[in-house]
């Protein structure tokens, strides 16, 4: 029996989700009494996950295939599920892992269970606290299988390290008969993803036009952040839809969470209800986000913005 | 062309969420209930291949009476045929199951469902069909253009997009983008009498097996009140980011 786990990775480097999910596997096992083994493809400095209390990692050279197919990486770890007897699988709250989580269940036939914000508070049966109702609501759920996979929140749980010994075991790649088949990607190499980013910057209506954005980047870029927007904003074309956060749009999960112009609508507020500390810019004392926020001030964008941007600056200095 | 749109009946987005029966239970007094609005999209976007295809588009819900409503709406949208199956699921793999029913019953090229509902964010119901039937599935789906029995399509990934091709059939997981909020169909006249005239089929489960068990629900505590800082106090706030929430 084991604890498996996902380990991301981007270009053989590994991500900090698959830091995050391998300390929750850590957590798990260690209560369990179970061996931790890791799940990677193409990992180039394996090195790290030995802090994280990995037992063992199994990379998987994909060759040169440098996609990610969802058939072939579940395949690919549902085989060492199987081998291992694996009572417990984790993975991150990512957009592939997310994708990868109802498919690989089926192949190990396994209850999965997302977005799980806790611990297990409770092992045979399996019970978990997961987010719902876009974090309107928890609820704890109980597995009714043998084998259960938790997809994990992202920063719900956090860096913990623990170091040990690992061996790292190369694994191979399995094939698929799928029709479906990745041709390309179009990335956005230079600027950090909304999923990634510890801080996120988002500009709503209140900006008044496309032309100020410079604003929302430059407050971005000095604080190494990600942009993002509310709705009305991706819906009349001032930005992209990939920044469009909340409840239809992306979740946001950050450490910190600033919101300028924001009105704080609550369908805007639930989807970025989960980030630790959130701040507010407005100059309507009156909008709701004041009620959701940390930390607000009631003031005019364009004046506060360039100094907080200023200040940033001189500090980083 | 066959298309099997799978919809989910969810809580308005402006609903305030309460539990009863000692927090066992959604409790759905005075809450306005919705097409889930990934589904929409993904409905949309049918109903434009039946537009220029001729397509079939046939909607599904897995739920009980109280779900009616939104298949009439779908309806009244421009789906040819809804289909309910009675049972109140108790999670996605029972739904999927359930739907895996359907389409083991009549073939259909495409299968739409949400990325994901904004009730129970599970979002698994269309990658857990797909693996069911042994056919592909492609989450975050946002772009769908077919070329024969060939597909060209996009998904959003974190930072990025990524291109696909797939032959039918296929399963994909619809979102924004997909269509874009301008292009939702609000039903008119005309189409709400044609939606009575519709066939609405109510099929027993063929399977009541779940995978997992919701115990209880609760809801989050209460936040403390927004410390706020004067606008000319900048130096202020990043204080308090720095030394007190230890955030930058
Ligand atoms: C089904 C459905 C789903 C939805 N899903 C989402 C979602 O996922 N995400 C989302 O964001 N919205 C969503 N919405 C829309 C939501 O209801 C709000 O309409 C939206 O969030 C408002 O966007 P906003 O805050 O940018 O604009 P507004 O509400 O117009 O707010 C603008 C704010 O800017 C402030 N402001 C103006 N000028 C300045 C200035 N100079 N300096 C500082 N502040 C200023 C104003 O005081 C105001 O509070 C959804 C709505 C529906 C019906």
């Amino acid at each position: 029996m084991a604890v498996i786990v996902f380990i991301e990775s981007q270009e053989g480097v590994i991500k900090k989700a698959g830091l995050e999910v391998a300390s929750y596997g850590r957590s798990i096992a260690d209560a369990q009494g179970l061996k931790l083994i890791g799940v990677g493809f193409n990992i180039k400095d394996p090195l790290v996950l030995e802090l994280y209390g990995l037992d063992q990692l199994c990379n998987i050279d994909t060759q040169e295939d440098s996609f990610f197919d969802v058939e072939r990486y579940s395949s690919s770890i549902a085989k060492i599920v199987e081998k291992e007897n694996a009572s417990i699988v984790v993975i991150s709250a990512s957009a592939d892992a997310r994708y990868l989580g109802p498919i690989l269940s089926v192949k190990v036939d396994a209850a999965y269970v997302s977005n799980v914000v806790e611990l297990p508070s409770q092992y045979g049966p399996l019970k978990v606290k997961r987010s719902c109702f876009t974090n309107k609501a928890f609820n704890e759920t109980q597995s009714e299988k043998k084998c259960t996979l938790i997809s994990l929140s992202s920063n719900s749980f956090g860096l913990k390290e623990k170091s040990g010994t690992m061996k790292v075991t190369s694994e191979t790649y399995s094939d698929s008969q799928s029709s479906l088949k990745v041709s390309s990607l179009d990335k956005i190499t230079d600027k950090v993803s909304i999923a990634d980013a510890d801080i996120v910057v988002s500009g709503g209506r209140g900006l008044k036009g496309p032309e100020n954005w410079h604003l929302i980047e430059d407050l971005a870029e000095v604080l190494g952040a990600a942009t993002a927007c509310s709705k009305p904003v991706s819906d009349m074309g001032w930005r992209s839809h990939s920044e469009h956060v909340g409840q239809t749009g992306k979740p946001v999960a950050s450490n910190l969470y600033i919101a300028i112009g924001v009105s704080g609508a609550i369908q805007h507020l639930a989807g970025i209800n989960s980030s630790k500390i959130k701040v507010v810019i407005n100059n309507d004392p009156e909008a709701p986000f004041f009620k959701a926020a940390d930390y607000g001030i009631v003031g005019d964008a364009f004046e506060v913005i360039p100094k907080l941007i200023e200040k940033l600056k001189a500090r980083n200095l | 062309m066959n298309i099997l749109v799978c919809i989910s009946n969810v809580p308005d987005t402006t609903s305030k969420i309460n539990f009863k029966e000692n927090n066992t239970a959604f409790d759905t007094q005075g809450v306005q209930f919705i097409i889930n609005p990934n589904d929409e999209f993904g409905l949309t976007r049918a109903i434009w291949l039946q537009q220029k295809l001729g397509a079939k588009v046939t909607v599904v819900t897995v739920g009980d009476l109280s779900c009616e409503p939104i298949l009439k709406k779908c309806l009244a949208i421009g789906a040819d045929k809804a289909i309910r199956i009675d049972v109140k699921p108790q999670d996605g793999l029972q739904v999927a199951s359930c739907l895996a029913s359907i389409c083991k019953k009549t073939e259909y090229d495409l299968v739409i469902t949400g990325r994901e509902s904004i009730d129970y964010n599970g979002g698994m119901v269309g990658g857990i069909l797909a693996a069911q039937l042994k056919i592909p599935y492609l989450a975050n789906c946002i772009q769908l253009e077919l070329e024969g029995s060939n597909i060209n399509l996009q998904r959003e990934i974190d930072g990025g997009k990524e291109n696909l091709t797939a032959s039918l059939p296929i399963v994909i997981g619809a979102q924004k983008g997909l269509v874009e909020e301008k292009d939702l169909i609000i039903p008119n006249m005309r189409g709400i009498m044609q939606a009575r005239q519709k066939p609405l089929e109510i099929v027993a489960p063929e399977t009541t097996i779940c995978y997992s068990l919701v115990q209880n629900f609760e809801k989050p505590e209460e936040k403390g009140p927004v410390k706020l800082v004067d606008a000319e106090d900048i130096d202020g706030l990043i204080d308090l980011l720095e030394n007190e929430a230890k955030v930058l």
